[in-house]
């Protein structure tokens, strides 16, 4: 939950909270999720079920994702579908009509991720932030648009039958399997996000998020690090979509709108920029709350955008803040001498 | 060749009337107002709710009735801005960047959504539908609505002009524009001055939006979503917090459009206008007239 969080106690460090953070500790909370994910299916293995939680579990990937550009660099990054789209595409069109297995698709799915978020991000992060908002916009329409219009990627009706996983020879493509499958590479873009967060780079990236002019003068090169936390997102974003074309097996642009993005950025900012813990809930929540209310479907995305409005006026740091371990409290000034001696 | 420069005027002063509120706002308080668009389509759907109340009566008074329904809608939309700018954005005036674009994501959302609540999820047809004699001028096909929607739009962009340049509360905006704080030192009530610019911006975008309606005879709920980013990439084109940049950015991006159909086909029209987007922001970021546009202390 803390970062470093023996070397710089935060603000709330009153006994009664640090019992709950010992309870609660980022890593102990990592494998009680871990658990509960494993677990789900010993509840119930409907493949209805099955199939809703290997979708929260890809929604939590996409949202960890994204929390690296907006949580960690404050980036709005409004096209995030788009880089899924791309991930689910190229690796779709690969499997289905060249043949390849999914597997094979991963370092070109990276590349194109890689590329794209170059093309993107090059010249808008030079600009004001806000530009990056609704240029990224802009970009989730251009290629779900694209997809739309090119033969190769099947027109508005989309690519059919790509193939299930399938790892060194194992068969995965049953649903409980690709859970499985599912579960563990997403605990591992958590845990890859996390520690992302957690380096030299993290550290750089807050900076940025809380002063991009005092990180520039202090040194850092803000360019370069905002186009790496771009870049870092639309790679998470388009391993995702591989996983997605995956499970649906069926892609179509359809699947690639605004919605997508911005319920992805709701789970963001409802669970907590920047905090791991509270990210993964949130996109839990956002992803499986519109199956438990199927009536109230009309409501929903009213609701969610009220939702947005309403958590940034009255509790813009989440449900689950993250406590950032640069924040020392000015009483202790033997904790901000080891904090800048280790920076 | 003159069809196309005619077609492109025609839709461009369209995205010009949207891309005045969206630059107006932005010059004054730098925020992306996502939920722009959102309002245009409160318009169509407002001009919408009235003619249809309206019945038989504005079936047969014609363009008549389609200027008065425009003023209300106008009113309306103004109003509507007024309470956005008060609900979801004076409570972050000074919160981060981020915050605050956050928060006009979830404002252009809740109106999308709200709107499928109240006007279902289905297109409505427009009960009154302009379509006129046509005219040959220069040889291009020209019909007398179109150059009447144009009138207007022009009337209106004078109206605004005059606005700003000649009024109290034209100065006041151009005095909080270049710096909000000392403006507030020197007596400006800040606030109400940035309420009235989201009124005038937002009845523009409500004017457009039934002028949109009537002509194409269609809306729905998503329609601001498009051409909200339509008018931001007009707004950039000419120079974002620039008012006659807004203008012209309109007409230019208008008249790239009716090139790039004609040339790429009509389903490729939005990619071209986006990736004008993306290279004007690239190559001249501040825009055909816009001043600096990058972060500095």
């Amino acid at each position: 939950m803390t970062w470093n969080r023996k070397k710089a106690p935060t603000s709330a460090d009153t006994p009664r909270a640090r019992v709950l953070n010992r309870l609660l500790g980022e890593r102990r909370l990592g494998w009680i999720g871990l658990a509960v994910a494993l677990l789900a299916p010993f509840v119930d293995a409907s493949n209805y079920s099955l199939s809703v939680l290997t979708s929260a579990a890809l929604f939590v990937m996409l949202a960890v994702g994204l929390n690296i550009v907006v949580g960690y660099c404050g980036l709005l990054d409004l096209g995030y579908a788009a880089f899924f789209a791309i991930g689910a595409y190229v690796s779709g069109v690969l499997a289905t009509t060249y043949g390849w297995s999914l597997l094979a698709t991963v370092p070109v799915v990276l590349a194109a991720a890689v590329l794209a978020g170059v093309i993107i991000g090059g010249p808008t992060l030079r600009l004001r932030s806000d530009y990056l908002a609704i240029v990224t916009l802009g970009f989730g329409e251009i290629i779900r648009i694209t997809a739309n219009n090119l033969d190769i990627t099947g027109g508005p009706s989309g690519i059919y039958g790509i193939p299930g996983l399938e790892l060194f020879g194992l068969d995965l493509s049953s649903p409980v399997a690709f859970y499985y499958a599912v579960v563990v590479i997403v605990a591992l873009a958590v845990v890859g996000a996390a520690r992302l967060g957690r380096s030299r780079m993290g550290r750089a990236w807050r900076f940025i998020r809380e002063d991009e002019d005092a990180a520039e003068a202090m040194g850092i090169h803000t360019y370069k690090l905002k186009l790496a936390a771009y870049i870092a997102g639309a790679v998470w974003g388009g391993l995702a979509g591989i996983l997605f074309g995956a499970q649906l097996s069926a892609i179509s642009p359809q699947s690639f709108t605004f919605l997508w993005s911005a319920l992805i950025l709701l789970a963001v900012v409802l669970g907590g920029m920047g905090s791991t813990p509270g990210v993964v809930l949130g996109a839990v929540f956002v992803s499986v709350l519109p199956e438990l209310l199927r009536d109230a479907a009309d409501y929903r995305f009213f609701v969610f955008g009220v939702l947005l409005i309403v958590v940034m006026i009255f509790r813009p740091q989440g449900l689950w803040p993250s406590q950032a371990s640069e924040r020392t409290p000015a009483r202790r000034p033997e904790v901000q001498k080891e904090d800048a001696w280790q920076a | 060749m003159s069809q196309l420069i005619w077609n492109g005027l025609f839709v461009g002063s369209f995205y010009a009337l949207v891309a005045l509120g969206y630059s107006m706002v932005y010059g004054i308080i730098k925020l992306l107002n996502f939920a722009h668009g959102d309002i245009y389509m409160l318009g169509a759907f407002a001009g919408f709710a009235m003619l249809t109340m309206a019945g038989a009566l504005a079936t047969s008074a014609g363009f008549l009735a389609l200027l008065v329904v425009l003023l209300i809608a106008m009113l309306a939309t103004g109003t509507a801005g007024l309470i956005l700018e008060r609900v979801a954005y004076r409570p972050l005036r000074s919160a981060p960047r981020l915050s605050v674009l956050i928060t006009a994501v979830g404002a252009s959302f809740a109106l999308e959504y709200g709107m499928r609540l109240v006007a279902g999820p289905n297109p409505e047809v427009y009960p009154v539908r302009l379509e006129g004699t046509t005219v040959h001028l220069l040889g291009a096909r020209v019909t007398v609505q179109q150059l009447a929607l144009v009138v207007i739009a022009v009337l209106l962009m004078l109206g605004l002009q005059w606005l700003i340049m000649g009024t109290g509360t034209g100065r006041a905006m151009r005095a909080i524009a270049q710096d909000p704080k000392a403006s507030l030192y020197m007596g400006i009530n800040v606030n109400a001055v940035i309420a009235r610019t989201f009124f005038i911006g937002s009845a523009l975008a409500g004017a457009a939006g039934v002028m949109a309606g009537a002509y194409y005879g269609k809306i729905d709920f998503l329609m601001g979503f498009i051409i909200g980013l339509k008018a931001f990439t007009a707004a950039v084109i000419g120079g974002i917090g620039n008012i006659k940049g807004a203008m012209l950015g309109g007409l230019v991006l208008g008249m790239l459009e009716a090139f790039g159909t004609a040339w790429l086909g009509g389903e490729w029209r939005d990619v071209f206008a986006f990736s004008f987007l993306i290279l004007f922001l690239t190559l001249r970021p501040t825009g055909l007239l816009g001043e600096r546009v990058t972060e500095r202390v």
